[in-house]
């Protein structure tokens, strides 16, 4: 196997990992358009790298948070239904990036790479982001667990009890912020919010716990990784979006094969 | 009497308009507080305050200082992707096993343990949400609308249950009920709302106060005295025959 290939199947499987348990948040609370429109964001964080000559992980990771911060303000206010607002920002920061970074015109770059994922083109630098990364979102999450799962379940609930709801808020949007940063270059902007929902959706059927629900997105993502990387290498599909062709596929084989589960 | 909350002349408003005006109450440990009132009237609301879930636009409200809180919610929804049975709901609560399995017998639905809690009714996701409340140990409990969606008999049962649990946590209780008659037995102090306080007391003195026979209706306050009858059988919340316990 080459070394591109073990590269990307590394970075895949790390990715996988990380979305597997953030994935069940993002479904349970009901974030995919949120997901989506923070993803979106993300091609202005890109043009804010490439304008400032900064570290794209960390451009990306910032305009992200602050794309969550003006999102979760804006919200609050009431004045537009939710999906409205997150429509207007999904799109308007998409492309305000792509506006901006045509701009920019001693740099070529290959847009498709940013909005569908470079997968084959990773190096062990992006890993070390990759993996930095996921270890920073999956220590916190174990360590939140309970107090996010209890807010899931019920906010003000969890209010009442004491716990810090608003600050919980802003780390699960911390570390989806994070997430959407190393994913970038694995599916994409377009396709990120699918290796979120699309394992977590399908864990859902073969889980009685949210921790096995958890658990199993992750090995649900993994798998969809290695089929992926799998049918790109042999039939020459793109990386990312075979990624996601494998995790549906594997989606509606267990809808088939247990279509109900209390 | 060790008091937990005391709330001094507060308001709360919504858009310019006051849901709660001008209320002072206080609540002590072992006392059970009742708040009444028609629809609309800022019960809810004023709870909300207490718990410091709606903001207080005027007066002041004290607490005791890290008060530990048990809440009954009015209802739960939990979206259907998220796989949490009754018993995992529980352990967030307490760490032990025992106690879930305890707290669970205790309000009469140690059946439901492996149920999804997103698969029970409402009667019985109340008593879920009561055994939660008991399981934190609370220095004072509050139950919006406990008896929603549980029938007369149900009822009577849930409110001497929910005397039981003061009387062995010794906690403070503060409940939002619609019908006086039926937790007259359970209450010590009744609080008539209608944005304001109408009238307030033991639950003997308000059912008769013009006050709140005015808000009621003096008719209607009589039509709703309850049917007694006698059976030879009684239910359990949950509806199995037992045995009478009054008269054999």
């Amino acid at each position: 196997m080459p070394d591109f290939m073990i590269y990307a199947l590394l970075g895949g499987l790390g990715v996988a990992a990380i979305s597997g348990p953030l994935g069940c948040f993002v479904v349970w609370r009901r974030m995919a358009y949120f997901g989506d429109t923070l993803a979106h964001s993300a091609l202005m964080g890109i043009a804010l790298g490439l304008l400032l000559d900064i570290n794209m992980n960390i451009a990306i990771a910032t305009v992200c948070i602050f794309i969550a911060l003006a999102l979760v303000i804006l919200l609050k206010q009431r004045q537009l239904a939710s999906d409205t607002l997150l429509g207007i920002l999904a799109h308007a920061s998409l492309s305000i990036g792509l506006v901006v970074v045509s701009f920019i015109d001693d740099v070529r770059i290959d847009l498709t790479a940013y909005l569908f994922g470079d997968l084959l083109a990773i190096t062990p630098l992006d890993l070390a982001w990759i993996y930095g990364g996921a270890i920073l979102v999956g220590s916190l999450l174990a360590l939140l667990w309970r107090s996010l799962l209890m807010m899931t379940i019920h906010e003000e609930l969890a209010k009442v009890e004491g716990l810090p709801v608003d600050k919980l808020r802003l780390v699960l949007m911390l570390l989806f912020s994070i997430v959407i940063a190393v994913a970038m270059k694995i599916v994409g902007v377009l396709l990120i919010t699918a290796m979120l929902i699309i394992p977590a959706a399908t864990a859902r059927r073969i889980s009685n716990t949210p921790e096995m629900m958890a658990l199993n997105a992750s090995i649900l993502g993994m798998l969809s990784v290695v089929f992926g990387l799998t049918l790109s290498y042999f039939t020459d599909t793109p990386a990312g979006p075979s990624v996601v062709v494998s995790a549906f596929a594997l989606f509606i084989c267990i809808y088939i094969i247990r279509p109900q589960k209390t | 009497m060790t008091l937990l909350v005391e709330a001094q002349h507060i308001s709360v408003t919504y858009n310019g308009q006051a849901a709660v005006n001008d209320v002072s109450l206080s609540i002590s440990k072992g006392e059970i507080v009742t708040l009444i009132g028609p629809n609309g009237a800022g019960k809810t609301t004023l709870v909300r305050a207490i718990l410091g879930l709606a903001k207080i636009s005027s007066g002041q409200l004290t607490k005791k200082p890290s008060l530990s809180i048990g809440y009954m919610p009015q209802k739960l929804q939990i979206d259907s992707t998220l796989p949490v049975s009754v018993s995992r709901f529980l352990a967030l609560a307490s760490r032990q096993p025992k106690d879930v399995n305890e707290a669970l017998s205790l309000v009469g639905i140690a059946h439901l343990a492996k149920h999804p809690v997103q698969a029970i009714s409402g009667g019985e996701l109340q008593r879920v949400l009561l055994a939660r409340a008991i399981l934190r140990q609370p220095e004072l409990l509050v139950l919006d609308e406990p008896a929603q969606g549980v029938d007369i008999t149900g009822q009577t049962e849930l409110y001497a249950l929910i005397k039981h649990i003061r009387d062995q946590l010794n906690c403070g209780v503060l409940m939002i009920s619609h019908d006086l008659h039926l937790v007259m037995a359970a209450t010590d102090k009744v609080i008539c709302l209608n944005q304001h306080v109408c009238c307030s007391g033991h639950p003997e003195t308000v059912s008769n106060d013009p006050a709140y026979q005015e808000l009621f209706g003096r008719s209607g306050a009589d039509q709703i005295a309850v049917y007694h009858h006698h059976h030879n059988h009684e239910h359990t919340i949950h509806g199995d025959v037992v045995e009478c316990k009054h008269h054999a």
